[in-house]
């Protein structure tokens, strides 16, 4: 018991940025397959660098680093960035690669031109703002931890509420607004969610990596199963691993950044899906083919000892 | 001839344009009930688009629509929709139980989840369409025929009285063909009014009892056997349809 109690003072900080780095893996791994399914992987990385001015924004307007006034600023931009890339991709004939593009790019740049502003400034509160580029899981504290557990918790109470109505948006869109269910207030929906995700991993991921968060953890996933529910089970497992193990090994190390950590973490969850899950995986695929071939070699032998008959 | 004072479908100068390219003009058709009609006419005729338009899923830029004299969003619980098949992703993780069992969503509404008895409806219908084998398969690891009879079996528990179905045709062999075409006349001997856009020129009058040409605009509607001439054909394919006099 002493020795627990001991580990657990020692660790204090440790547990705490592990817990955070778990919650938010669970949230963006089980809605980025949302994402992953409806080919919009890329959708999240214009969303969490759209929110980045937002970030500045709202420390300009309020002067706090509260997380929960920086993560609604984040929120409020991501969310305006994935409408303007909605609405141009419906109104123009701009296509949807090239609007997510430019939509990433310049709000992305708007948000470094509103930091470095602010760095000028000489507000000595700033400090940390930074984080939010690349992320830093160090300075996760217990409040962070417990904003995300909320937003996070209701985000995926949502999207289990919502199961089959979300389902049915992904698989067959048409389908799903013939039957009377608005499809477009559900996309926008969906995107909300997404953005939430998004948001809540900024601070521990960063801006330019938190795409990956979403994405990684859903492709790792699909390879082990056929199943939607089974999917976004396991991409939440994953996600909440690759958080937990990025954050134990970049503390071990001094100078190991979390959030690249975090984010090789489950590429390399990817990685080993993609060769060793059956069906699907690599070596899989190869066994089968050679014994198709194989069969095939026999078939085909077992034709060529027969008279031929057919003619065309 | 049927009754033809009541109309199952009626579109009434209906205009569709995507930019500023009319895709569908002062479109004018009337849909009895109870027949079996095919809607055939070149690429980009706006078959599709005329199946959307009547569902609800593209925006006209004027027009009107009624199903049984009401508009669309009144009368969705009995039309019934078979999409293209090309028009989802087939390596979407789940089976063919669950996508047919989709066909119920609509008369579950919002958050409820299938029951029990939307499982029965949804083997039911499987049998019907001749796949209660394979209710756990992967809806990757289907034919092409086979995914079209997924989506028709997911229609089928609609339950519904008009069926509006894009190319069920398309892609699939001489076996399911027979199959899916019995299943039509089936519903239509059962009351229902059963709209199939349509690809093979050669299979009309003997599948179908009544028949809409389409090439942007409506160039003739009606009976197969008044309707289906060489010279409206004519005008809907242009020159192109010149083989089809001898056959």
């Amino acid at each position: 018991m002493d020795n627990f109690l001991f580990l657990t003072r020692i660790d204090y900080t440790l547990i705490v940025v592990s817990l955070g780095a778990a919650l938010l893996g669970t949230v963006s791994g089980a809605l980025g397959t949302y994402a992953v399914l409806r080919r919009q992987s890329l959708l999240g990385d214009a969303i969490s660098h759209a929110a980045l001015p937002g970030i500045a924004i709202a420390f300009l307007l309020t002067g706090s680093k509260t997380p929960l006034i920086l993560v609604l600023g984040a929120a409020i931009a991501g969310w305006l960035g994935a409408l303007a890339i909605i609405s141009i991709v419906r109104l123009t004939r701009i296509k949807h690669d090239s609007a997510l593009a430019l939509v990433l790019s310049t709000f992305f740049g708007f948000g470094l031109v509103l930091y470095s502003l602010i760095q000028r400034s000489g507000n000595a509160n700033q400090a940390g703002l930074d984080t939010f580029i690349f992320g830093q899981a160090a300075t996760i504290l217990k409040r962070d931890v417990i904003t995300i557990g909320i937003l996070g918790g209701i985000a995926l109470i949502i999207m289990l509420i919502l199961w089959k109505e979300l389902k049915l948006l992904i698989f067959d869109e048409g389908f799903a607004a013939s039957l009377g269910f608005p499809t477009r207030l559900l996309d926008i929906l969906l995107t909300s969610l997404l953005v939430i995700a998004i948001v809540l991993g900024l601070q521990a991921v960063g801006a330019v990596l938190m795409s990956a968060m979403l994405v990684a953890p859903a492709v790792a996933a699909r390879q082990w199963t056929n199943k939607l529910n089974l999917m976004v089970f396991l991409a939440a497992v994953f996600g909440a691993f690759a958080g937990v193990s990025g954050t134990i090994i970049s503390s071990s190390t001094t100078g190991l950044p979390t959030g690249p950590m975090i984010i090789l973490c489950a590429t390399l969850f990817v990685g080993l899906s993609i060769v060793f899950a059956p069906n699907r995986g690599l070596i899989w695929d190869t066994i089968r083919q050679r014994k198709n071939r194989r069969s095939l070699k026999i078939a085909m032998g077992r034709l060529m000892e027969e008279p031929q008959q057919e003619s065309e | 001839m049927q009754a033809l004072d009541s109309k199952a479908i009626e579109v009434t100068d209906l205009t569709v344009a995507y930019q500023e390219t009319p895709v569908l003009w002062d479109i004018d058709l009337d849909v009895p009930p109870g027949v079996l009609l095919a809607i055939v006419g070149p690429n980009g005729a706006g078959k599709t688009t005329l199946i959307k338009a009547i569902l609800g899923l593209v925006r006209p830029a004027a027009g009107n629509v009624l199903i049984y004299n009401k508009p669309y969003e009144t009368q969705r619980r009995i039309v019934g929709y078979v999409p293209q098949r090309g028009s989802v992703d087939w390596d979407f993780p789940t089976n063919v139980l669950d996508v047919v069992m989709m066909g119920r969503y609509g008369a579950l509404g919002w958050i409820k989840r299938p029951g029990s008895r939307d499982r029965e409806l949804a083997m039911h219908a499987l049998e019907k369409v001749g796949m209660e084998n394979y209710t756990t398969r992967q809806i990757s690891q289907l034919s092409g025929g086979q995914q079209q009879r997924v989506f028709l079996a997911r229609a089928l528990v609609q339950d519904a009285t008009i069926y509006l179905m894009d190319e069920p045709f398309q892609g699939v062999d001489a076996t399911t063909e027979r199959a899916i075409i019995s299943l039509l006349q089936e519903l239509r001997e059962n009351g229902k009014t059963v709209v199939v856009v349509h690809h093979d020129l050669q299979t009309v009058t003997d599948y179908f009892d009544w028949v809409t040409l389409l090439n942007i605009r409506r160039i003739a509607s009606g009976p197969v056997k008044d309707t289906f001439t060489s010279e409206n054909l004519r005008e809907t394919y242009g020159g192109r349809i010149a083989f089809m006099k001898n056959r």
